[in-house]
């Protein structure tokens, strides 16, 4: 892969494809864990990870076991099978090797685990035919999309905590408007088309 | 038909098998040695999270009583039932320690002169740094909240433009003696329940003239107080809490009556029905 052509897998997993403000994937953690920027931004670090992670071993297992077999309407059961396993397993080695990034991350990995933004990302994949590095790539990139747009609305939450709105707003109704204006403000990059 | 559904089964299957074994063998090579006492311990802990125990949470606090860091009686939210309950899982006796409760220093509210209608941002920390706070008072209570919204317990309410504390609902966790910009509130042994309502340090004749319920430093107090346990200090009665029997002679001495027995205050704002239910 060229530099080129990660440069525009990136910024389409980032901002043109933003996969919770555009794809609308991955909405229950973006409007739950919001309300403070170090925990969103804990949570974004960990869909992250858990994402990268996915797209690389879903990649394998449907190149070598579900495409040999002619098993490919069977992705979805197999992904999150793999996925369950991968987020499981995962835990356990942070609680034991990196404590505290187990303390961190922990509350939140197993919510990833039937988190629709990574399987998504493993469907995706494969529906765009992206070889095993595009794959982590778009993998790892549409997790910092994630990261970002979690963090820039947990941003807006925090400011729109000490500010007057109307009682009927209270709560989720302004919480929707906010993704909603923020969804629209990142509709802008559609027009752009990376490099062909 | 038959194969292509078995086959399917069969492959699934043994993916799953081999994620199944792999999860096994892993929880194996991963597994870490935890006291059982730390979950029985967090069991019976309020789990509050409230760092009443100086620990980040009732986790933490659990794992620090086990490693010997921390005494049995530490939790504030639990009380002397939870310090009990630690102290049978750990088969030492238990000593329990004197409950106190916050107590708020100032009972101004609408009582005392604003210098301007404030329409900031409503918390008390805004409203302090805006100008010096829109009361005359540099040290009254700004009536904002801020303590409300940092107690757990649902223990603080306003009334009248000022916080009270429910004696009932305190864990005496002091979460809004933190949260206080102004630092008015305290904690003070729940059964001395006697205490000067005021925290203004200002000359007498200044406080006279900008609030009806402060104290102005006469001294009477401090010569009718029998034990010797409450003094002036910078213009200001403080009772000192080790010598006072809460006999009540300041409470009926003080000219301004601003030394209250706060149950007595306490039952008085429970029936006229504004204590926050």
């Amino acid at each position: 892969m060229t530099m080129t052509e990660f440069f525009s897998l990136s910024m389409t997993a980032i901002l043109i494809e933003n996969f919770v403000l555009i794809k609308f994937l991955g909405i229950c953690p973006f409007l739950g864990v919001s309300k403070k920027v170090s925990t969103a931004a804990g949570m974004g670090i960990a869909v992250t990870f858990v994402m990268a992670m996915a797209s690389a071993l879903t990649y394998a297992v449907n190149t070598f076991l579900l495409v040999p077999y002619e098993l490919e309407y069977m992705q979805t059961a197999a992904f999150i099978l793999l996925i369950a396993g991968l987020v499981q397993l995962v835990e356990m080695f942070l609680q034991k090797a990196i404590p505290a990034l187990y303390q961190a991350l922990g509350i939140y990995l197993p919510l990833i685990t039937t988190n629709c933004a990574v399987l998504g990302v493993a469907i995706l994949n494969v529906d765009n035919g992206y070889n095993f590095i595009q794959s982590v790539t778009y993998g790892t990139m549409s997790g910092v999309g994630f990261l970002l747009a979690i963090v820039i609305f947990a941003s807006v939450r925090e400011r729109i905590e000490f500010s007057e709105y109307p009682k009927c707003f209270e709560g989720f109704p302004i919480a929707l408007v906010t993704a909603a204006l923020l969804s629209m403000a990142f509709m802008g990059f559609q027009g752009m088309k990376l490099f062909g | 038909m038959l194969e292509m559904v078995l086959k399917a089964a069969l492959t699934l299957g043994a993916l799953a098998l081999l994620i199944g074994g792999l999860l096994a063998v892993a929880s194996r090579v991963f597994a870490i040695h935890v006291d059982e006492r730390v979950g029985k311990i967090e069991e019976i802990l309020p789990h509050a999270n409230c760092g009443g125990c100086g620990f980040a949470g009732c986790t933490a606090y659990a794992n620090a009583v086990i490693r010997g860091d921390a005494a049995p009686n530490a939790c504030t939210a639990g009380g002397p039932a939870v310090a009990q309950g630690i102290a049978k899982i750990l088969g030492v006796e238990a000593d329990t320690r004197e409950r106190r409760v916050a107590h708020v220093y100032c009972s101004g509210g609408n009582l005392t002169a604003h210098r301007f209608n404030y329409t900031g941002v409503q918390t008390c920390y805004a409203a302090s740094r805006t100008a010096g706070g829109p009361v005359e008072c540099s040290f009254a209570c700004l009536g904002y909240g801020d303590c409300v919204q940092t107690c757990q317990f649902n223990a603080i309410y306003l009334k009248d433009g000022h916080a009270i504390v429910n004696r009932d609902l305190c864990t005496g966790c002091g979460k809004c003696v933190a949260g206080c910009p102004r630092k008015t509130i305290a904690l003070i042994p729940a059964n001395k329940p006697i205490s000067v309502n005021c925290s203004s340090r200002d000359r007498g004749a200044y406080v006279r003239g900008m609030c009806e319920v402060g104290c102005i430093g006469c001294k009477i107090c401090e010569k009718k107080c029998p034990h010797d346990a409450i003094h002036v200090e910078n213009n200001l009665a403080r009772i000192d809490y080790d010598k006072c029997t809460a006999c009540g002679a300041c409470m009926e001495a003080c000219p301004r009556g601003i030394i209250r027995n706060e149950e007595n205050f306490f039952v008085v704002a429970k029936r006229d029905g504004s204590a926050n239910s």
